[in-house]
């Protein structure tokens, strides 16, 4: 049995399993299953690029990912008019400053000489800019979060439709693109500091950038209302409600055996899958041409050795940051689809453990090192994520069905079922790493 | 200006909770250093082993408050804290047995490790959150306060309370013990030597025949009772939820990496400069500079430099300074 014939087989059981939820609990769970799936593909490839390909340690995934939900919200809401009047130059104008003062700070490291004065000259920068950056933000901040606290109190985004803003739902393409921006010009600042540090150092430093990340979305709320979430993101399908009402789909739906309920769920879906197959097509394209092109055997060669690499002129820390910037970007363009697809964001959801490690745990299973790989490991790993906890209240049933009803132990078993995933996840992990250590489908 | 006041305010709201939060981190920091030392990872599964430990002392505190086992003015959990250390000490060396051990004889590279590190991690937190849920659980009991803020008052006639709760008294207490006792077995042990000589150079060890097993099994016990203690501490002082200690682990390795890695007296250091920065920079400092400034100067904002929420960003930045101006940390670690 070759390669090709056993990868093939291992997608075929993936989608089989995927295809069995479909028969046994309807086509719609399925489809919720694939979508996510595709999402959490994309996110595998992201990673796949930094660890795969270049060695880089990014435990921040969490991070890009909710920048990429953010950008959702910054072009799919119209901008809100009386909070831009009440604000909106004086928290530009402070964000300026902000950056100015770092920019500031960074000109005087690099141009003055060593020693106490420029440390100084840093410190009185940054701490007389902090002051003012302050002094201008917190009022602007202020007269935006009063308007219309209950609903809006933010600056909203730039849909271009107003009132009629979810007639405008194809913008969202542009957010997803948007999303991906928005996490490069992050990975690009962050690379600049902590992409010199030790893969260890990296790591927490980049776990802690995602945990300022989300506090930043869940505190700041003139950008994304906080944790008063955003909901009610356009889309770029139709709503089923819509389609319900419109009598040439129902009677389309009926010819195919559906009810108008059912069929308009499922259709919604189904507009979904085939868009994200092309965004997930199109990168795992992008990925495997830059994995066989000469840059992609060049960063190759600087994971396996880097003082080989540099020594045959490679410049090893540009690499690096290109590649950050990369991978991030593809996490950002995840978030920003996965937030479409909910029409929401809530800031209080992003956990480390779901978005970075389970990220993570799906290109270690999946392969480190290899495209299809990772994608495998992301319908895998989401495939187990969403199936453990029926299965786990399944086995819980089963082991205490001989306890009388109402025993403590009874329900405590029951009400734990739900945290079986996390200890199948690491099982899995645990499992993989010992007896298949390269993941299901090794580099090359 | 009322200088007098203005101290109390700064003992009370900087300096005990500063000096309380730094003790917890600088005990988890050590596990997470003395693992590093030996075993020569880093160990995400740290903030889940604490966890861990706090549950198993918690479970066998609530057992002892049901049968009436109480220690008067001191919290129960303090009689079940060598159960939780001897449960984490079962789980820690269990997990080297089944998982750590093999890529140890592999020579894994330590990435690898760390990545392994992220599965037990996972089963950890599984495990914890399986048995006692995600939710605060509360198992202090005994006095609250060793002093309380309105004794305090009467007692001095002071404007400004100071408050130390027993909480606050025990950690302080029990990190100078654990501490001393963990330099007193690195440094004057035959055991403790044969530690830190692994630490320094494993081949030179391991020709003068230090048996690395042992050494490892040896680091383990003290990473599971540090852990505990640490973990116990913090639940006691603040409340024990289990997420909580997963988030724990950004400043510990903060803690870790500013005092440089795989050195104990560095992560007390780091523990407490964390811990301090963390506490100075979130307070609103408006009641101090209130008293300290001369009439009608007093400021009108909170003068909260940044917003509680943001104490990760802390830890973070003096985490990336340190690193950018001294890549081993404040006292010389070691890079593997």
């Amino acid at each position: 049995m070759n390669d090709t014939v056993k990868n093939i087989g291992l997608f075929a059981i993936v989608a089989a399993l995927i295809a069995l939820v479909g028969v046994q609990q309807g086509w719609n769970s399925a489809l919720v299953i694939m979508n996510m799936g595709m999402i959490s593909a994309i996110m595998a490839i992201g990673v796949n690029l930094q660890w795969g390909f270049a060695g880089l340690f990014n435990v921040g995934i969490m991070g890009f990912v909710a920048l990429g939900g953010l950008a959702a919200v910054l072009v799919g809401l119209p901008p809100v008019k009386e909070a831009w009047s009440a604000g909106g130059l004086g928290i530009l104008a402070g964000l300026a400053l902000g950056a100015a003062t770092i920019i500031g700070a960074v000109l005087v490291m690099k141009r003055m000489p060593r020693g106490m004065v420029r440390n100084l000259v840093v410190t009185v920068v940054l701490v007389a800019g902090f002051f003012i950056f302050r002094a201008v933000l917190d009022p602007a901040v202020l007269a935006v979060e009063a308007v219309n606290p209950a609903l809006q109190g933010n600056l909203g985004g730039i849909n271009p439709g107003g009132e009629n803003y979810k007639d405008f739902g194809l913008i969202m393409i542009l957010a997803w693109i948007f999303g991906g921006v928005l996490a490069a010009g992050a990975a690009w600042l962050i690379g600049k500091t902590a992409l010199g540090l030790r893969s260890d150092y990296l790591a927490i430093a980049t776990l802690g950038i995602a945990e300022i990340i989300i506090a930043v979305l869940k505190n700041e709320d003139w950008l994304s209302r906080g944790v008063k979430n955003v909901v009610g993101i356009p889309r770029p399908v139709p709503y089923e409600i819509d389609l319900q009402a419109d009598p040439s789909f129902v009677a389309r739906a009926a010819s195919w055996g559906f009810d108008p309920v059912e069929g308009s769920t499922i259709y919604v879906k189904l507009l979904y899958f085939f868009m994200f197959l092309v965004v997930l097509l199109l990168l795992l394209w992008m990925a495997q041409m830059a994995l066989k092109s000469p840059w992609g055997r060049m960063v190759r060669a600087i994971r396996d050795n880097e003082v080989a690499a540099e020594a045959m002129g490679k410049d090893v820390t540009r690499r690096h940051l290109q590649i950050f910037v990369l991978g991030s970007a593809i996490c950002g363009l995840a978030g920003a689809m996965m937030t479409t697809v909910d029409s929401q964001l809530t800031p209080g959801t992003y956990q480390p453990l779901r978005f970075t490690f389970l990220i993570w745990v799906m290109v270690i299973v999946g392969g480190s090192g290899n495209n299809f790989g990772a994608v495998l490991g992301g319908f895998l790993i989401w495939y187990l994520w969403v199936q453990v906890e029926p299965w786990g209240i399944a086995l819980m049933q089963f082991v205490t069905s001989g306890f009388p009803e109402g025993y403590w132990l009874k329900d405590h078993l029951m009400a734990s079922a739900a945290h079986m995933r996390l200890f199948t996840m690491g099982l899995v992990l645990l499992l993989v790493l010992r007896f298949s250590p390269r993941g299901l489908i090794p580099e090359k | 200006m009322d200088p007098l006041n203005a101290l109390i305010a700064v003992s009370n709201y900087v300096l005990i909770p500063g000096i309380a939060y730094g003790s917890q981190l600088a005990l988890g920091a050590l596990g997470v250093t003395l693992i590093y030392g030996i075993l020569r990872f880093s160990n995400f599964a740290h903030g889940d082993t604490m966890a861990f430990g706090a549950m198993v002392t918690i479970l066998v505190t609530w057992w002892m408050q049901g049968h009436g086992i109480h220690l008067g003015v001191l919290p129960t959990a303090l009689l079940a804290l060598p159960f939780g250390i001897l449960g984490t000490m079962a789980l820690l060396l269990a997990t080297d047995r089944v998982v750590y051990r093999f890529y140890r004889e592999q020579k894994a590279k330590p990435v690898i490790m760390v990545i392994v590190s992220l599965g037990v991690m996972f089963i950890m937190n599984g495990i914890v959150r399986f048995i006692i849920g995600v939710d605060d659980q509360q198992f202090a009991d005994g006095e609250r306060f060793i002093i309380s803020a309105r004794d305090f008052k009467a007692w001095t006639g002071l404007e400004e309370g100071l408050s130390i709760r027993t909480s606050q008294g025990i950690t302080f207490i029990a990190t100078i013990v654990s501490v001393a006792l963990l330099f007193w077995f690195l440094n004057k042990t035959r055991t403790g030597k044969s530690m830190r000589a692994y630490s320094d150079n494993e081949d030179l060890a391991l020709l003068s025949g230090i048996n690395p097993e042992r050494v490892v099994m040896i680091t383990w016990l003290i990473v599971a009772a540090l852990c505990t203690v640490a973990g116990v501490l913090y639940g006691l002082d603040k409340t024990f939820k289990p997420f909580t200690y997963f988030q724990l682990l950004l400043p510990i390795f903060a803690a870790a990496i500013v005092g440089g890695l795989g050195n104990p007296l560095g992560a007390i250091a780091g523990g407490f400069v964390i811990a301090f920065s963390e506490v100075a920079v979130t307070y609103a400092w408006k009641k101090v500079l209130g008293y300290l400034a001369p009439g009608g100067w007093e400021p009108e904002g909170l003068v909260q430099l940044i917003s509680t929420d943001y104490k990760f960003a802390v830890s973070f930045a003096i985490l990336l300074i340190v690193l950018l101006f001294k890549p081993t940390g404040l006292f010389k670690g070691k890079s593997v």
